[in-house]
């Protein structure tokens, strides 16, 4: 038998802690999933609820960041992402517009408030 | 007959799903995000092959961040597969919404298994934008496309973080925190045509922070099971009025 010691060590690590918790759910997904129509009214659940987690995920990253955004102060992080959507929305929509404004704004704000 | 997109081979429709990648705001997302994650795993000590497996087999930025820090500052196994777990659980909504645009009659359980690990919020935005546009029989091979260039964008770029660590300033490096957020805001914004998808998306993004605010457990999970039975409910009324 192989020892885990060393350097396999961190390669059990990935696999325990990082590999296999992540993957269940997709698996899960899969099984679940598989039989389903794309009208059917579980798909319409399923997909109102990813959509609901994304919108969280994307509120709690700009309101409680980790690492270096969290420097930056909340008022210039909401205001970036206020001018992200308002410039996605007069530019017909493009993510690459709004983000690129928004990318810009987080970095004039970033360098005038942040001291 | 219909306006779908027909490709001459599934060779061709891969490709094409890598050029979509490669020319997808998402490149840029995602090279940012994993310049961040490389330079991440280089302070917690990880090897720079340790980190590209974790890129490959994990494939979500969420959890690679929660398995390096944990594991990085002395967490157990078990406290590190627990937070990476609770991470994980939106995949599932998001395949039973997938599959059913990749799956057709006689599509093989072995083919669904590669869409299926490459599914993570970018993939899975842009296959739910484009792929009701093409002909059912080229959808995975364009999805794996997609999923391959992405992950190959995600890598390289890993490796660079890997080696730049030290040299990002602080205010670079929260430009590129900052651009999951706003990629996720607006490529879902784009994707919600539909008032149920709309409703869900404003009702995460106002539950998802008050959860967490109030240190509430799970407070993904509940955002999404809140947000998104209140959105169908809302759904489900007007179409009973209509």
């Amino acid at each position: 038998m192989i020892t885990l010691t060393g350097q396999l060590w961190p390669y059990f690590l990935l696999i325990v802690a990082g590999y296999l918790p992540n993957e269940i759910w997709r698996a899960l997904g899969l099984v679940l999933g598989r039989g389903l129509d794309e009208g059917s009214e579980l798909v319409m659940l399923a997909r109102a609820v990813a959509t609901a987690i994304i919108g969280g995920v994307v509120a709690k990253l700009i309101l409680f960041p980790s690492g270096a955004l969290a420097n930056v102060p909340l008022s210039v992080r909401l205001a970036a992402a206020l001018c992200a959507f308002i410039a996605f929305l007069l530019a017909k929509r493009s993510v690459f517009a709004g983000v690129l404004a928004g990318e810009a704004a987080l970095l004039l704000g970033g360098f005038l408030f942040a001291h | 007959m219909s306006d779908l997109t027909v490709y001459a081979s599934p060779r061709a429709a891969f490709g094409n799903g890598v050029r979509s990648a490669l020319l997808s705001v998402f490149l840029i997302v995602l090279a940012g995000t994993y310049l961040g994650l490389g330079a991440l795993a280089h302070d917690f000590g990880f090897t720079e092959w340790w980190f590209a497996l974790s890129t490959a087999l994990v494939w979500a930025a969420p959890a690679q961040v929660i398995l390096l820090s944990s594991l990085g500052t002395g967490a157990t196994v078990v406290q590190a597969a627990v937070a990476v777990t609770l991470s994980a659980i939106r995949l599932l909504p998001m395949l039973v919404a997938l599959l059913p645009l990749l799956r057709r009659k006689g599509t093989r359980f072995r083919d669904l298994l590669l869409p299926t690990h490459f599914t993570a919020i970018s993939v899975w935005v842009e296959s739910l934008r484009l792929l009701p546009g093409i002909a059912p029989e080229f959808r995975i091979p364009f999805c794996n496309g997609l999923g391959a260039g992405y992950m190959g964008t995600a890598l390289v770029f890993g490796f660079i973080g890997y080696f730049l660590a030290a040299g990002l300033p602080p205010l670079f490096a929260a430009t590129l925190l900052f651009l999951t957020p706003m990629s996720f805001l607006m490529s879902t914004a784009r994707n919600a045509r539909m008032m149920i998808d709309r409703a869900a998306f404003g009702l995460g993004l106002v539950i998802g922070p008050l959860l967490a605010w109030y240190r509430v457990e799970l407070d993904l999970m509940w955002t999404g099971v809140i947000g998104g039975l209140l959105a169908y409910a809302f759904h489900r009324l007007r179409g009973a009025l209509a």
